[in-house]
C-alpha cells in the first residue's frame, strides 16, 4: 500500500510543472538551435512518464539537451546524434519507435485492422442478399407441394 | 464512528449487489414477476448504501479526521474546502469508491427511468449492473479499503499534491468516471440482449440516451483534462498522447462509434451484432482505462507487481468481464437476426465507414499505449511510443473520417445518390478551398499542410450547416415558413449538426496552435521588454503573494499593442505547505485571435527571471469545440423521442398551453 502510494507520488512528481528548455542552454545560432529543439522533441526524458526532453524539467533532461547542443556545435548530423543516444540509452530514448521487425505490429497493426474491417464489411455486404435469395428459393418438397396445389386447384 | 458506519454500509452494499446480481436473473429465468421487480429495489438500496459510505468518507475529509489512514495520507487541514472535497477522489481508494457510487447512481437511474422496459430485459440489465457492483465492491473491501484507521491518530495530514489543487482537476475525475461508468449501462443492455437473444429498434432506442450521456461526460472530462494541462503545466501543451490521456480517449472513440452504429440499429434494424460488440468494447476499454491509471502498470510492468494482491484482483476483474462478455457474444451473437439491407453508398454504408475508421483509430491508440508494456512483459525490451507514432497512425486514419463527416448525414438510407450529395456540398467545398488557399498565400511560416487543416475544419463547419440548410430548405422557402420548418425539425437533428460543427472548431484550434504558435524563452529583468506576435510584453517586477496554503512570487507584466496598453498579466510561482512543492500559475489573456500565455520560471543567477511567453493562435477553439460537441449531445438527449412514453403523458396533461 505505502509502496503503491509512493509510486503514485513519484508519478505525480514527474508530471509536475515542466520548465523545459532554459534560456541559458540555447545556442546562439538559430539554425542549430532549431535543429536542437526538433531533436529534443523526439527524445524521451528517460526518468519521466512519456515526456520529451524538450518539455521536461528533470535534471537528466537538461543534461541531454546540453549534450545534444554540444554535439551539434561539434558538427554532428542529426542521425549521428540519435545513433549516439540510442547507443548510450537504448531504443527507449526514442519517442518514435523504429520501424523494424519487432515493431512491425505496432506500426502496421492499426492499418491491418482497418483493412481487415473493410474486408469483413465487404464480405457481409452481399451475404443478406444471398440469404434472402436462398430463402426465396423453394425446396424440392415445397415445389412438389406447390405443384400438387396448383394441380388440385385446376 | 462515522467511518465505521461507512465501512459497514459498504459491506451491506456488497450483499445488496450480490442479491441484485443473482435474484433477477433467476426471476427472469423462472418468470417470477415479484423477484424481477425486486431488482429495482435492490438497485435503489445499493445507491443509498454506497451513498452513505461515500458521505462518510467525505465527512472524514471535510472534518480532517486524520485517524482515517486515507485522509491522513491525502489531506491537510489547511487545504481549501473545495480540495478537501476533491481530495476524496484524489487517491486510489477514494476514487474507487466514487466509481462504485456512480455505478450505483446509474443502476438506480435505470431502475427509476426504465419503467417502460420489458420486465425481463430490465431485470437482466440490473443483474449485470449488480455483477459489476459485486466485483468492484469486493475489490474495494478486500484490497483498497478507504476506512482503515490509524492509532494513535496523527495531528496533521500529508496534504494533496498541489498540482492537483485546481478547480478543473477537481471535477475532471468525476466527469471521466461518469463517462466510464455510463458505458456500463450500454454494456449491461448488450449482455441482457444477448441473454434474451433479441436486439431490435426499441433496444437501440433505450440504449442510445445512456450512451449519449456517457459520451457527453467523457467529452467534457477529456476537454477539462486537456485544458488543465494547457494552463497548469506551464508551456501550453494541450495533448500529450500520454497513456493516462489515451486511457480516456479510447472509450471516447469507441463510444462515438457506438453512438453512430446504434442509429443504424434504431432506424434500419441493421448492424446489430456489431453494435453489441461495440457496447462490450466501450465498457471494456473503460475498465482498462480505470485500471491503467490506477494500477501503476504504466510506469512499468514491474510497478504493477508492487502490490500483487491488487494487481491480480484487477486482472481477474478484467478477465471475467471482458472475457465473459466476449464469450457470451461469441455464443449468442450468431443467433441474432440480421435485418435491413443496404447498398454500399447509403447512410448505413457511411456509418459503417465511420465505425471502421473510428475503431481503427481506437486500435491505433490501444496498440500504441499497450505495445511497450506487452513488449516489456514478453522479452524485457523497453521502447517508448510517443506523439510521433500517434501522429503517423491516428492522424492518417482520422483525416478521411473528418473529410467524410459532412457527407454522411446527406446520404439517404438504403441507397443514396453520391453525385447528388456532392452537388449539395459544393458550396462548403468551395469555401473550404478558398480559405485553405488564402491561408496558404498569407502564411510566412509553418508547414504547408497546415492551411489544409484549417480548410478541413471549415469544411466540417460549413458541411454540417449545409445539412441543416437542406433540411430547413433555408434558401428556398419564404422566411415566414422557415420558423415552422425549424420547429418541425427534431432536436436530435440540431444536436448532430452542432456536434459535427464543434468537431470542426476543435480541428481549427488544434491546427492553428500546432502550426503557428509563437514562442519566446528568455531571461527578463524588471523593465525588460519582449516583442511577440505584434505585442510588447514588459516585465514590471515581482511581488510576494499568499494563498490559503501557499506563498508565491508573483511576476507582473504589461502587455501593449503599439502604444495602447491591453492588459496586465500575472504569473505566480507558488510554494505549498506542508510539502514545499512548487507550482506555476500561468497568466493568460485571450484575444479574438488567440491566447497570450506567460509563465515565469526560475530565478537566474544575475537576478533576472526565466520567462516563457507564447502566443497560441485560436487556442480556445480546441476546448470551445468540445463544449459545442457537448451541447450538441445535450440537445440530442433532450429530444422527446428518447423519453419514450413521457411526451404523450405531458401533452395530455397540458392541452394547448397558453400561447
Amino acid at each position: 500500500m505505502a509502496r503503491l502510494a509512493a509510486v503514485f507520488l513519484i508519478f505525480v512528481a514527474l508530471i509536475a510543472p515542466a520548465h523545459a528548455v532554459q534560456p541559458d542552454e540555447m545556442l546562439k545560432d538559430p539554425v542549430l538551435e532549431a535543429r536542437a529543439r526538433h531533436l529534443s522533441e523526439g527524445l524521451r526524458c528517460l526518468v519521466c512518464q512519456n515526456e520529451s526532453i524538450d518539455n521536461s524539467n528533470a535534471p537528466l533532461a537538461r543534461d541531454l539537451r546540453i549534450l545534444i547542443r554540444e554535439r551539434l556545435k561539434a558538427g554532428d548530423t542529426d542521425s549521428q546524434i540519435i545513433a549516439f543516444l540510442v547507443g548510450r540509452y537504448g531504443e527507449f530514448v526514442l519517442l518514435k519507435p523504429r520501424f523494424d521487425l519487432r515493431n512491425l505490429f505496432l506500426w502496421l497493426g492499426p492499418f491491418a485492422i482497418l483493412i481487415l474491417g473493410i474486408a469483413i464489411a465487404w464480405s457481409k455486404r452481399s451475404r443478406p442478399v444471398e440469404s434472402t435469395a436462398v430463402e426465396n428459393e423453394l425446396s424440392a418438397e415445397e415445389k412438389e407441394r406447390l405443384a400438387r396445389v396448383l394441380k388440385g386447384s385446376r | 464512528m462515522i467511518p465505521e458506519i461507512g465501512h459497514f454500509a459498504l459491506i451491506l452494499a456488497l450483499a445488496t449487489a450480490l442479491y441484485q446480481f443473482v435474484m433477477p436473473l433467476l426471476g427472469a429465468w423462472k418468470g417470477d414477476v415479484a423477484v424481477m421487480r425486486s431488482a429495482s429495489w435492490a438497485a435503489g438500496a445499493q445507491f443509498v448504501l454506497i451513498g452513505m459510505a461515500f458521505s462518510a468518507l467525505t465527512w472524514a475529509y471535510v472534518t480532517s479526521d486524520f485517524s482515517v489512514a486515507n485522509v491522513y495520507e491525502n489531506s491537510h487541514s489547511a487545504k481549501p474546502l473545495l480540495y478537501q472535497f476533491a481530495g476524496v477522489w484524489g487517491n486510489h481508494e477514494g476514487s474507487m469508491l466514487l466509481w462504485v457510487l456512480i455505478l450505483s447512481v446509474f443502476g438506480a437511474a435505470v431502475a427509476f427511468f426504465g419503467s417502460n422496459l420489458p420486465l425481463t430485459l430490465k431485470a437482466r440489465v440490473l443483474a449485470v449492473q449488480g455483477s459489476i457492483g459485486v466485483a468492484f465492491l469486493l475489490f474495494i473491501l478486500l484490497t483498497s479499503n478507504p476506512f482503515l484507521r490509524l492509532n494513535p491518530a496523527p495531528i496533521e495530514g500529508h496534504g494533496l499534491n498541489p498540482i492537483l489543487q485546481d478547480p478543473a482537476l477537481a471535477f475532471h475525475p468525476p466527469m471521466l468516471y461518469c463517462g466510464y461508468v455510463g458505458m456500463s449501462v450500454a454494456f449491461s443492455f448488450a449482455m441482457a440482449a444477448l441473454i434474451e437473444g433479441k436486439v431490435d429498434a426499441a433496444w437501440a432506442r433505450w440504449v442510445r440516451p445512456w450512451t449519449l450521456g456517457a459520451w457527453m461526460f467523457l467529452t467534457v472530462g477529456i476537454a477539462m483534462g486537456s485544458w488543465w494541462a494547457y494552463y497548469e503545466l506551464g508551456w501550453g501543451g494541450f495533448w500529450f498522447w500520454d497513456p493516462v490521456e489515451n486511457a480516456s480517449f479510447m472509450p471516447w472513440l469507441v463510444a462515438t462509434a457506438l453512438l453512430h452504429s446504434s442509429i443504424v440499429v434504431e432506424r434500419r434494424n441493421a448492424l446489430k451484432v456489431w453494435t453489441i460488440l461495440l457496447s462490450i468494447l466501450a465498457f471494456s476499454l473503460s475498465l482498462v482505462g480505470t485500471f491503467l491509471v490506477r494500477s501503476g502498470v504504466l510506469t512499468s510492468v514491474h510497478a504493477f507487481a508492487v502490490d500483487p494482491q491488487r494487481g491480480i484482483f484487477i486482472l481477474g476483474i478484467l478477465t471475467v468481464f471482458i472475457g465473459g462478455a466476449l464469450a457470451l457474444y461469441a455464443w449468442r451473437a450468431p443467433s441474432l437476426q440480421q435485418g435491413g439491407l443496404f447498398a454500399p453508398v447509403s447512410r448505413e454504408g457511411a456509418l459503417v465507414v465511420n465505425n471502421l475508421l473510428l475503431a481503427s483509430a481506437a486500435a491505433a491508440v490501444f496498440i500504441g499505449t499497450l505495445y511497450p508494456l506487452a513488449l516489456e512483459a514478453l522479452n524485457g525490451a523497453k521502447i517508448s511510443v510517443g506523439a510521433p507514432y500517434f501522429n503517423m497512425t491516428f492522424g492518417p486514419l482520422m483525416v478521411p473520417l473528418l473529410i467524410l463527416v459532412p457527407a454522411g448525414p446527406l446520404l439517404s438510407w438504403k441507397r443514396a445518390d453520391a453525385w447528388g450529395v456532392a452537388q449539395r456540398l459544393w458550396v462548403a467545398a468551395v469555401i473550404a478551398l478558398v480559405v485553405s488557399v488564402t491561408v496558404l498565400a498569407f502564411q510566412h511560416r509553418g508547414p504547408w499542410l497546415a492551411p489544409f487543416g484549417i480548410g478541413l475544419g471549415i469544411w466540417l463547419i460549413f458541411g454540417s450547416l449545409t445539412e441543416l440548410a437542406e433540411r430547413t430548405m433555408i434558401f428556398r422557402i419564404p422566411l415566414a415558413r422557415l420558423s415552422t420548418r425549424l420547429r418541425g425539425l427534431p432536436r436530435s437533428s440540431f444536436g448532430m449538426t452542432l456536434a459535427h460543427l464543434g468537431l470542426g472548431v476543435t480541428v481549427i484550434g488544434i491546427v492553428s496552435v500546432t502550426a503557428w504558435r509563437y514562442e519566446s524563452i528568455t531571461v527578463m529583468k524588471p523593465g525588460g521588454t519582449v516583442n511577440i506576435a505584434g505585442m510588447a510584453v514588459t516585465f514590471l517586477g515581482e511581488a510576494p503573494a499568499t494563498g490559503p496554503n501557499y506563498t508565491a512570487d508573483a511576476g507582473h507584466f504589461d502587455v501593449k499593442v503599439g502604444d495602447r496598453k491591453v492588459t496586465t498579466l500575472i504569473s505566480e510561482k507558488r510554494t505549498f505547505e506542508p510539502s514545499h512543492q512548487t507550482t506555476t500559475e500561468v497568466g493568460i489573456h485571450t484575444f479574438a485571435t488567440g491566447d497570450l500565455y506567460l509563465a515565469i520560471g526560475d530565478k537566474a543567477p544575475d537576478g533576472g527571471r526565466t520567462v516563457r511567453i507564447y502566443f497560441n493562435p485560436l487556442a480556445p477553439f480546441i476546448w470551445f469545440g468540445g463544449v459545442i460537441m457537448f451541447l450538441g449531445g445535450a440537445l440530442s438527449l433532450s429530444d422527446r423521442r428518447y423519453r419514450v412514453g413521457a411526451p404523450r403523458r405531458a401533452r395530455n396533461a397540458l392541452p394547448q398551453a397558453a400561447e
